[in-house]
């Protein structure tokens, strides 16, 4: 943010931390991005049954430069991949990845020419989900272990970067 | 593609919300008419066809769900016909009659995800909410049956995965009621909105020799005026035992296909009507030892049974040298299935005729020389799965 | 409907059938390649048969299989009479080192997409084809998926990665 070098490393930097980290939680936009199957089932949370509005996040950007969480939600071809990533450096930091589903986590029952065999080896992924589809409880159960992740993360800390070797 | 002083080449996809998946459309305009049109697909090109040369006859069945992830009953049935046809193998009328019930079962699923992204596109953002608050009760079914809310597998060769579940009935005659009551609030939304009317009368115009001649099928060539339903054509798992009406359209334009998809779920109730109220009693797998697998129960009870079920889901079936073809009539066209036996366990080759792939040919007919916004409702009435235009 | 069109057949193209077979009730022809768009044409211009749709175009690969004898490649149209509810096939059989075929796209408008992914796929030519490229594999990859010899899982095209250390080769 620039504001961190400034601050040292003490009482004022938890409570800047908390408060960025609870407002990077509780407004979550997500980019409205399906490639596959798992699409259906996240279209599913964010529609009326599941309501994922709950926890500030029904705003799907159509726009990467409006959006904090990519969910990867289908098989990520070949053509695909470097779409994905192009999306993905497009996306204005601080920025979090959840890859949905078996087929972008490892490829899934599609071990072939075609797919890339795990979103991560393209861009770095903070959650994965497996199912085949998830349901759309399994998505909010890791859109929810994303913001306890997110709830630990501090100002200071640099987001995993596209050009860095990723944990 | 070339620009010249008067046009703009537009790069809509293959990250578009209205592309309904992964679809990359490269326009050319002329201020805000489309000169040109090109559709570039593969962006979820899955190697599916490959990957089924690969297994066994019952382990490519699972491939299937993943291509029209709307309608999986519709290619899993699609497939078990075909391996049916291919071995001659003769399904238990009961097994039918399901099958029937939720293969309409299915179309309305595909329609209704449709009907509610087509209108968001169009700017009718309630009707989604709509849509997926009736479909949640069909995907529930589904999971009573199969254990999964999308990918089912529950149609399988020579019969079902399991028997049906108890409350098979009281669900079918129940998604029938929350079914009619939303079309209720379907057509009161759209079918007389004004601005729905207009933005979808005279959009994406075929006649019916230009449907021909583009090999399309399902609810785009009956739009146009031409009454082909492979269900009434060649029945297929006991159609010809039901009673339903086949819509067809006049001017070929996107309020025709919408009248028809509404129409088609209005004629699956009926249908699913008449399979509930008619259900046979019976087995709900073929016996065919030695093809078909044998029950579960008998499995973990019968030494015979065990051997059988350990050498199909091992070694699996060997087929006759010959190839068949099965199309069936899903939400979105005629899907067939091409299946070439070599004599081994192994499909030699499986080609799947998909209809979004062959309709989404239509596009640049249906978009040249029309206005620019006018890509996005064309692409809605065409009713493409990228799983399955791509596989 | 069968015996008309073997009437057809054998009025107007008896030289140009290799085999008919009746197979789980699917009739289909073997023809000669080069009389393929002949047929084609004769099919749509008699109105009786009606044979205005063109269902599907597909492909196999008999490499390494007693059939390679007749030829490696088969392209199968798939023909369907809207009027007479009936169905039937034309088989063309092609040599592996140079199977090219007419195409049917001045016949059929659907016919385009249907080839080109033919092409794309088991890499057969189809002659006069306005626009014969890639459909649905990545431009980065060579050869074609469909083929026998052409292996399932398959080194992937690298990207131009921005990493230290590039990752293992996916095999």
């Amino acid at each position: 943010m620039g504001l961190e070098e400034k601050i040292p490393d003490s009482i004022i930097l938890t409570s800047l931390d908390k408060m960025v980290n609870w407002a990077h939680k509780r407004s979550m936009w997500p980019l409205g991005f399906g490639l596959a199957c798992c699409a259906i089932e996240m279209i599913s949370t964010f529609g009326p049954h599941f309501d994922v509005a709950r926890y500030g996040m029904e705003v799907m950007r159509p726009s990467p430069r409006q959006a904090d969480l990519m969910i990867v939600a289908g098989r990520v071809s070949v053509k695909m991949a470097p779409v994905v990533k192009t999306l993905y450096e497009q996306m204005p930091n601080p920025k979090w990845v959840i890859s949905m589903g078996a087929c972008a986590s490892c490829g899934g029952v599609f071990n072939n020419y075609a797919l890339i065999q795990g979103v991560d080896r393209i861009i770095p992924v903070d959650i994965f989900i497996p199912g085949c589809p998830p349901r759309p409880e399994q998505l909010m159960n890791g859109i929810m272990t994303l913001f306890e992740k997110v709830e630990k993360e501090s100002v200071k800390d640099d987001r995993p970067e596209w050009g860095r070797k990723l944990a | 593609m070339s620009n010249t002083a008067k046009t703009v080449t537009l790069n809509m996809g293959p990250q578009h919300p209205s592309t309904h998946g992964v679809l990359r459309v490269i326009l050319e305009l002329d201020g805000e008419t489309v000169v040109k049109a090109e559709p570039v697909l593969g962006y979820l090109h899955t190697g599916i066809e490959k990957t089924m040369e690969s297994k066994l006859y019952y382990k490519a069945l699972p491939c299937t769900d993943r291509m029209d992830y709307l309608a999986p009953m519709s290619n899993n049935l699609g497939f078990s016909l075909a391996v049916e046809k291919l071995m001659e193998i003769d399904i238990p009328e009961k097994v039918q009659w399901v099958r029937v019930c939720l293969a309409e079962l299915t179309r309305i699923n595909s329609h209704l995800v449709w009907l509610g992204t087509h209108a968001l596109d169009l700017g009718a953002m309630s009707m989604l909410l709509y849509a997926f608050r009736d479909r949640e009760s069909i995907v529930e079914m589904y999971e009573a049956c199969g254990g999964q809310r999308m990918m089912t597998t529950y149609i399988r060769i020579g019969g079902l995965a399991q028997d049906i579940p108890k409350d098979f009935e009281k669900g079918i005659r129940n998604i029938i009621k929350v079914i009619n009551n939303g079309l209720n609030d379907y057509e009161t939304l759209l079918t007389n909105n004004e601005i729905f009317i207009n933005r979808t009368k005279g959009v994406g115009v075929l006649t019916a020799e230009e449907a021909i001649s583009l090999s399309l099928s399902g609810p785009m060539l009956r739009g146009s005026g031409v009454k082909h339903d492979l269900r009434k054509a060649n029945p297929y798992t006991g159609y010809e035992n039901f009673d339903f009406e086949v819509p067809v359209g006049q001017n070929g334009d996107a309020y025709d296909r919408y009248t028809i998809r509404v129409e088609e779920i209005r004629q699956s109730l009926k249908i699913m009507q008449q399979a509930i109220d008619g259900m046979p009693e019976g087995p709900y797998r073929a016996h065919v030892p030695g093809i078909v697998l044998p029950p579960k129960e008998d499995v973990l009870y019968k030494m015979e049974s065990m051997i059988f079920h350990f050498k199909l889901i091992t070694e699996g079936f060997k087929t006759p040298v010959g190839s068949v073809y099965q199309g069936i009539e899903s939400g979105k066209g005629e899907i067939g299935f091409f299946i070439s036996g070599d004599g081994t366990n192994k499909p030699h080759r499986v080609r799947v005729r998909t209809p979004s792939f062959i309709n989404l040919a239509a596009l640049p007919k249906m978009c040249e020389g029309n206005m620019f916004s006018d890509v996005v409702c064309a692409i809605g009435s065409i009713d493409i799965v990228l799983g399955e235009v791509d596989r | 409907m069968e015996d008309k069109l073997r009437e057809f057949f054998n009025n107007n193209f008896k030289d140009a059938v290799i085999k008919e077979d009746k197979f789980r009730g699917d009739v289909s022809y073997y023809i000669k390649p080069e009389s393929l768009f002949a047929i084609c044409e004769a099919l749509l211009a008699d109105s009786s048969l009606d044979v205005k749709f063109l269902s599907d175009i597909t492909s196999l690969d008999w490499l390494n299989h007693e059939e390679e004898k007749n030829g490696r490649f088969e392209v199968v149209y798939n023909l369907y009479s809207i009027s007479n509810r009936y169905r039937f096939f034309l088989k063309v059989r092609l040599d592996g080192e140079n199977p090219n075929v007419k195409s049917l796209v001045d016949l059929w408008d659907g016919a385009d997409w249907m080839e080109r992914e033919v092409f794309d796929m088991m890499g057969i030519i189809f002659e006069g084809h306005p626009n014969l490229t890639k459909i649905l594999t990545a431009d980065e990859l060579d050869g074609h998926p469909l083929r026998k010899d052409f292996t399932l899982t398959w080194e992937q095209p690298k990207f131009t990665w921005n990493l230290d250390d590039p990752p293992e080769v996916i095999k």
